[in-house]
């Protein structure tokens, strides 16, 4: 009973996390709704594995929570750079030589950090259109 | 236990605080999900998204772990909840870190002004 209650409110979030990922203006709010619906499935497969009265399920649960967080990581790498391998960590390297990174916040005041990061425009991620 | 229906009272106190513990872990999950769907913005919305993720996985595991009793499997709900902790925040700064970075327009404005307007309007 209480195991239903819990799945019955899991279910509900999933759904309203797909509708998220379906809806989403960017990609960025389609991978927070994509990484929510994963941490969900583990909840929701360690729950039904003790309503059906085998709690062995627990490691595909375990599986399940190590293979959101690579994917997640492996996803945000290729929108952030453009592709998986070749000369990721040079292209970092390079930006972070020629100053394209993000300058040093100073503060300067409560919300005078955060303006001055705002202004901050990245010089060659910022053109064209949001993916 | 004792022969007769009456549960054991020690019983019956773990099954009430599993039960508060496994509801009030899906009612945030909802919640949550709510928040997803309806905030204005990214950034907001990744409050929700956290916020289910950690207190929301921690009372569901921990309702669990009251199930479970003192066996092997508590021991793997506790490391998944530990796993837990420690990788969704990182994935969901790693998240919020991408979009800044590439200059995802925030919906809520800081005060531009803030200093001008403390001195000009006080």
């Amino acid at each position: 009973m209480m195991f239903g209650a819990a799945m019955a409110g899991i279910l509900i979030t999933m759904l309203l996390a797909l509708v998220r990922a379906a809806l989403g203006p960017s990609v960025y709010d389609r991978l927070l709704a994509a990484n929510m619906f994963g941490t969900k499935t583990m909840m929701l497969i360690a729950v039904s594995g003790f309503w059906q009265g085998r709690p062995e399920w627990l490691d595909l649960a375990l599986v399940y929570a190590l293979v959101n967080f690579a994917s997640m990581v492996a996803v945000l790498k290729y929108v952030r750079f453009g592709s998986l391998g070749d000369g990721v960590a040079d292209t970092e390297a390079a930006a972070a030589t020629a100053g394209d990174l993000p300058p040093p916040l100073e503060s300067t005041g409560s919300w005078g950090a955060v303006t001055q990061i705002k202004n901050w425009k990245p010089p060659h991620y910022g053109e064209g259109p949001m993916p | 236990m004792n022969g007769g229906g009456d549960i054991p009272l020690l019983t019956m106190i773990v099954d009430g605080i599993s039960w508060f513990a496994l509801v009030s872990g899906a009612l945030l999950c909802v919640i949550g999900g709510i928040g997803l769907l309806r905030l204005p913005d990214l950034y907001s919305r990744s409050h929700a998204a956290s916020l289910t993720d950690t207190l929301g996985a921690l009372l569901i595991f921990g309702g669990l772990t009251l199930q479970a009793g003192p066996t092997l499997i508590a021991a793997k709900l506790v490391m998944l909840v530990v796993l837990l902790l420690i990788t969704t925040p990182l994935a969901a700064h790693a998240l919020m870190r991408a979009a800044f970075a590439r200059g995802l327009p925030m919906q809520i404005e800081p005060p531009a002004d803030d200093d001008a307007s403390q001195e000009t309007g006080t």
